[in-house]
């Protein structure tokens, strides 16, 4: 690809303190995200996704959780290229909410009870593009007309209670559009709505984002989202990526045994019955998450890998090239 | 309420030994047992109680109190009209101090959560809570007054000086503020707890994420939130404010409804007592239901019905 792109992550850890001791959230962490791309960042809970997403932004929890090593390049909408990582709070809080925005799991929680709609979509306008309250008022209602939703003058005037989950997370995507950011990290924006609500705000995310060219980082652990939304997918377990690489390729041929037992346990329409029938239950992967604070040396996933070997308890594997930009951190990919 | 607070109020002076008799003859030069009699005849004071309540009350829904026992001649409501204003005075003024310290302590503990300034604000407050009125008001009156001057002792204004602002302050600001030590240590406690816990809120996260300067996040996104059972508290207090005024006054001779109740109450001047706390009842009631308007202005979740 020639087009440098928006977000270029190297090698970043996240670590937290806990006891008076570090433990590492989120370790070597390389992703790039393209314009105008999606990128699917997939895993279980506690696999360092949702940790990933806040330490772009230095939103970790204070004296806790720290950025500890590597960069996150990013361009802004003036087209510089900065390092967020090396940013002081005040550089990084003039980029929150302007060029890069999110977009969080609980449209119930995530807006503030007290104000009013139209005024928690203003507040950003205000602070980042400097409009007069009027102004930033205006512009709230056009950006609710934006999000679909139906008579946006009277909404902009309600508090978040008297909204419904699916409209309230339309505000919050508002909320996050209003500054034009060129980059927009949505974390499971989906999770908390009904099904049939979450199929349009994924189509309206994928909307908004045709119209604007903006990049979106989809964090969820839903893989049926990813292949919906999504144009390249980065699996992660216990803090690392252990495969990435072009949707379609990665669920057409996994090249991590993690990835693989993902996506077998999903259940498929028929496929269900079928298995009733057969009296065999749904595929799971065996065992459960290792602890970040005692994770096995080597490979992470190795305890739970059929095809586990000594070789894999040996040193963490690097993430391999297995053609075609897709990586895979497993050493027997070929075999798989 | 006020209803039920008169009959609870009536019962339990009845249940008192002695009566305005006892109180108001002199030991010295005792009268006979027959004369008591006969003036507790004239009075009244002997016909069965649920009459006598009833009376009063038949009276006291007229807005008529009835007259002092020990003050011959001298109608109960204009006496207690007269006294409700420098309690109010001396009340607000404790509890304007209690909210203003309490709160603004509280957000700064919060904000700097386990720090040497929040661990100070919390050994003051632990030591507020503590420390009985009786010993803060005795103890302030000596230091403040006596022993540094900084303070008039007693009084609300100063005899024969005529009226004006200043002199008035300078009587209010040391009781108000002896008054204000037990509220603003407890406000300050429910603040800081109530703001940790809004912190941790997403709607915070989300502020953060906005871009939001830190301060806009604690001042606008977190507390008007934290303040929320804050106010509850405040109002739920302001009947125990009631208590540490009446005793405040009696060490400050502030002429207000506490110095009149404590003299009733040693006198058995039962219509005293009796208009006394019908109209400190009604006050903690209306402050109340202030509180609850106030509640419903700051939470749009709560509808004034």
């Amino acid at each position: 690809m020639t087009v440098a792109p928006v977000l270029d992550i190297r090698n970043m850890q996240t670590v937290f303190r806990i006891g008076g001791r570090d433990i590492a959230a989120v370790t070597d962490l390389t992703l790039t995200v393209e314009p105008g791309e999606t990128v699917a960042l997939v895993g279980e809970s506690g696999s360092g996704k949702s940790v990933t997403s806040l330490s772009i932004l230095g939103l970790l929890p204070k004296k806790v959780g720290r950025l500890a090593q590597g960069s996150v390049a990013f361009r802004g909408k003036s087209g510089e290229t900065r390092d967020l990582a090396k940013l002081d709070a005040e550089a990084l809080r003039r980029v929150r909410g302007n060029d890069i925005a999110m977009v969080f799991q609980e449209p119930m929680t995530s807006l503030n009870p007290v104000y009013t709609v139209g005024e928690q979509i203003a507040e950003p306008i205000r602070i980042h593009l400097g409009r007069s309250h009027r102004e930033a008022a205006a512009d709230a209602v056009r950006l609710l007309a934006d999000v679909g939703i139906p008579d946006p003058e009277r909404r902009a005037r309600q508090y978040p209670h008297e909204l419904s989950g699916g409209m309230r997370q339309r505000a919050t995507i508002a909320m996050a559009l209003a500054c034009n950011p060129s980059l927009l990290i949505a974390d499971e924006p989906t999770t908390a709505l009904d099904v049939t609500i979450q199929a349009q705000i994924l189509d309206l995310l994928a909307r908004l984002q045709r119209e604007r060219g903006m990049a979106m980082l989809f964090v969820t652990h839903n893989l049926g989202v990813v292949a919906e939304i999504a144009d390249r997918v980065a699996v992660m377990y216990a803090g690392r990526i252990v495969e990435t690489g072009r949707v379609a390729e990665v669920f057409a041929h996994p090249r991590h045994l993690y990835t693989k037992g993902l996506l077998r346990s999903v259940p498929r329409l028929g496929e269900a019955s079928a298995l009733k029938a057969a009296g065999t239950p749904l595929p799971t992967i065996a065992g459960a998450v290792p602890s970040l604070s005692n994770l096995p040396a080597g490979c992470s996933f190795a305890p739970r890998c059929p095809y586990a070997i000594s070789a894999c308890s040996a040193a963490v594997p690097p993430l391999t090239d297995t053609g075609d930009g897709q990586l895979s951190r497993c050493i027997r990919w070929q075999e798989i | 309420m006020v209803l039920a607070l008169s009959v609870l109020v009536f019962i339990l002076l009845r249940l008192a030994p002695g009566d305005p008799i006892d109180a108001y003859v002199n030991p010295a030069s005792p009268l006979s047992p027959d004369a008591m009699q006969a003036l507790r005849d004239r009075l009244g004071l002997d016909a069965p109680l649920p009459v006598q309540y009833f009376g009063w009350l038949r009276a006291a829904v007229t807005g008529d109190l009835g007259f002092s026992i020990q003050r011959v001649g001298v109608p109960v409501l204009p006496l207690v009209l007269e006294r409700i204003g420098p309690t109010l005075l001396l009340m607000a003024a404790g509890l304007a101090i209690a909210i203003v310290v309490g709160i603004t302590a509280g957000i700064i503990s919060a904000v700097r959560r386990n720090s040497p300034t929040d661990i100070g604000f919390s050994v003051l407050a632990f030591v507020g809570i503590s420390s009985p009125a009786f010993l803060t008001a005795l103890l302030g009156l000596y230091f403040f007054s006596v022993q540094l001057r900084w303070a008039p002792s007693g009084g609300m204004l100063t005899p024969g000086a005529g009226f004006s602002l200043g002199d008035l302050l300078a009587h209010l600001v040391l009781p108000a503020c002896l008054l204000s030590i037990g509220h603003a240590a407890l406000i300050m406690r429910y603040m800081r707890a109530s703001l940790l816990e809004v912190l941790n809120q997403d709607y915070v996260r989300t502020a953060r994420a906005k871009g939001v300067r830190e301060f806009f996040v604690i001042v606008k996104h977190a507390v008007r939130n934290a303040l929320l059972p804050v106010i509850t508290l405040i109002g739920s207090t302001i009947g125990i404010a009631v208590g540490g005024a009446i005793f405040i006054e009696s060490v400050f001779n502030w002429p207000g409804m506490g110095l009149l109740l404590v003299n009733a109450v040693e006198t058995r001047d039962y219509p005293v007592i009796m208009g006394a706390t019908l109209v400190i009842g009604a006050t903690v009631i209306v402050v109340n239901l202030l509180t609850d308007i106030t509640y419903a202005a700051v939470d749009p979740r709560i509808q004034v019905a």
